[in-house]
């Protein structure tokens, strides 16, 4: 099994916006049989595995043919690959010609074993990039970068440069991500999936049975934050804010995420939020598994005020899963944050902890407009980030390269 | 054939790669970009925004007003407004000439300090019939009460800018195949940039009913 056949797009007519169901049938028809070939790095974990497993059966469900196929390599591929992946995102990497060496080869075994037939094939990420060496001239190819390739290591990037200008189209996240290139450059914006354990609708009974033993007093207004115990993500500053306004404006603050298990530095900043949230009761620091699926759903949904105050951000979902749960969330001025938070409509960008904390009094002391922002923030995410407007900028991908 | 199709439309956002970062830059580029992406900044901002209006209604006055905190250019840049008789090279004048008569009139080039580069795009749209076939104004409103924005978008902005038909689909069908010369003009008239998609689809379906009930 690739992907969770068991997903059918029809389950979704209730939460897509209206006549997105009809416009993505109708797409749809002239691309019956067509087959189209997703390549990324990993089956399972991150965000990119995610996406593949929900919207992949979506796609088929509509009539086409797609395979998932993931490159295989050794650890000394992975830490290559690990490598660049940082060195794209701006941080300094000693890469040897050796490294370059292992990243072609595994690129051409792959490319030996795979089958890479198909009407369009998408690949993902900067690890099966050289698999470009074996396109077809008729087959369009495009490299679907997920990163944040907007200041990369020069050195890193002009390697990998060579491969990604032998695709027919590059597609990236934020404008902000992009890179000077001869092929065209499509911005397609990632998506969240309204059926998954993260984010479908959960009764009284299922937030109980996914925060139970918490034991959260849910007796004033809950201030959350939801990521990585990473220094981008600013827990720190988010504790200031709230410190900023605690006084005045009783609340509680929940930061929720993880990290810190397997990761020197998460722990190191776990440990630095215990000691910034002191003994104050009301602060409530969970450390959560990768799986916390449901927890995080219950989180969101029993919050007044969405909180992702980050530094450095790439796309931040955790943005668009709040505004569905119809939050109003602060967030900081990076990213996608900027493009998920309408100003002033659906919450607001910030770029201090001072700017947080006045943020956070105006929405706790002004609930009506809390409460019309959150169900703007919905309405939002509904027509913007939703995994059916994604299918749906695929289908119009397919349908201009092979339709 | 004096039935009326619905077609939805979706946009494939692409990027030129090119980006300003202070308004000389922007004028610069404004001078030199093509009319696609005048159009895209001037009016794919619907489809970008189904729902909510944005504080003005392109995307050059947004970033000034925004990113780079000069709400005055922004302010002037508000204004500019495409019509039939304004066609994109005229838009595209109106912008340069609006911020190069600003920055005459200031000492020191605005630019972003903390906010977010522009980036110029361009679009390519495609369009996508519906199955919503109408004969008349009651079947018109039902189906317009549920397509995709996307068709509203299509109908009122594609067609009087990008095909150039002067008029929207809209106001042509019910004036021409349907004799609803006012009902027509009524929606031709609607400052359709003070609206989101779905705030001008709740518009025409209003002006829809009062017309149906005027009928009845």
């Amino acid at each position: 099994m690739t992907a969770n056949d068991n997903i059918k797009f029809a389950s979704y007519r209730d939460v897509a916006p209206p006549g997105t169901m009809d416009l993505a049938y109708k797409l749809s028809e002239g691309l019956q049989g067509k087959t189209m070939l997703h390549v990324n790095s990993t089956r399972w974990g991150g965000g990119v595995a995610e996406m593949l497993h929900r919207i992949i059966p979506l796609l088929r469900d509509l009539g086409l043919d797609v395979r998932w196929d993931v490159i295989e390599g050794s650890s000394e591929f992975y830490q290559v690959t690990k490598a660049f992946h940082n060195a794209l995102q701006g941080e300094q990497q000693d890469i040897s010609p050796a490294m370059y060496e292992a990243y072609k080869e595994t690129n051409k075994k792959n490319a030996r074993k795979m089958d890479l037939n198909a009407d369009l094939v998408v690949i993902h990420d900067p690890q099966p990039a050289a698999l470009v060496e074996k396109k077809k001239k008729k087959v369009p190819w495009l490299w679907r970068c997920h990163i944040d390739a907007s200041h990369p290591q020069r050195r890193v990037w002009n390697f990998l440069k060579d491969y990604v200008s032998r695709y027919d189209g590059a597609i990236f996240s934020l404008p902000d991500f992009a890179q000077k290139l001869d092929i065209s450059q499509i911005l397609m914006y990632p998506s969240i999936d309204p059926l998954s354990d993260k984010n479908r609708d959960l009764t009284p009974q299922e937030i109980e049975a996914a925060i139970g033993e918490f034991n959260i007093p849910r007796d004033k207004p809950i201030i959350l934050q939801v990521s990585r115990f990473d220094r981008f993500k600013d827990p720190i500053g988010v504790i200031q804010a709230y410190q900023m306004i605690k006084a005045g404006n009783d609340c509680r603050l929940i930061l929720a995420g993880g990290g810190a298990a397997d990761d020197p530095e998460g722990r190191a900043v776990l440990d630095e939020v215990k000691s910034a949230a002191a003994q104050d009761k009301d602060i409530i620091i969970l450390d959560l598994p990768p799986d916390a699926h449901l927890v995080i759903n219950a989180l969101q949904r029993i919050a007044t005020i969405v909180l992702q105050k980050s530094l450095k951000e790439g796309f931040g979902l955790t943005v668009a899963e709040a505004m569905w749960k119809g939050k109003p969330v602060i967030g900081g001025f990076v990213g996608g944050i900027t493009v998920q938070i309408a100003y002033g409509q659906t919450g607001y960008t910030v770029h201090s902890p001072e700017g947080c904390a006045y943020r956070i009094r105006y929405l706790l002391n002004n609930p009506e407009l809390a409460r019309r922002m959150g169900e703007q923030a919905r309405e939002f995410t509904r027509r913007n980030f939703l995994i059916t407007r994604h299918l749906c900028d695929y289908l119009a991908l397919l349908k201009t390269y092979i339709g | 054939m004096n039935e009326f199709c619905f077609a939805d439309c979706l946009e494939i956002r692409e990027l030129t790669g090119k980006k300003a970062d202070d308004e000389a830059k922007l004028l610069e580029l404004i001078e030199e970009a093509s009319l696609d992406s005048i159009y895209y900044h001037t009016h794919s901002y619907f489809l970008r925004h189904f729902y909510i209006v944005g504080p003005y209604p392109n995307d050059f006055a947004n970033w000034v007003a925004i990113q780079v905190r000069d709400k005055v250019l922004g302010e002037k840049l508000s204004g500019v407004t495409p019509s039939p008789s304004h066609d994109l090279e005229s838009v595209r004048n109106e912008l340069a000439e609006i911020i190069d008569d600003h920055l005459a009139s200031i000492r020191a080039i605005p630019s972003v300090i903390f906010g977010h580069s522009f980036y110029f795009m361009t679009s390519k749209i495609i369009e996508v019939p519906t199955e919503h076939r109408v004969n008349n104004l009651k079947e018109f409103r039902e189906a317009l009460a549920v397509v995709h924005a996307s068709a509203i978008y299509n109908h009122l902005f594609e067609a009087r800018m990008r095909v150039r038909r002067g008029k929207s689909d809209f106001a042509l069908w019910l004036d021409e195949v349907l004799g609803l010369k006012e009902l027509a003009r009524q929606i031709e008239n609607i400052d359709a940039y003070m609206y989101s998609l779905e705030g001008l689809r709740k518009k025409i379906l209003s002006l829809c009913d009062r017309q149906l009930e005027h009928m009845s």
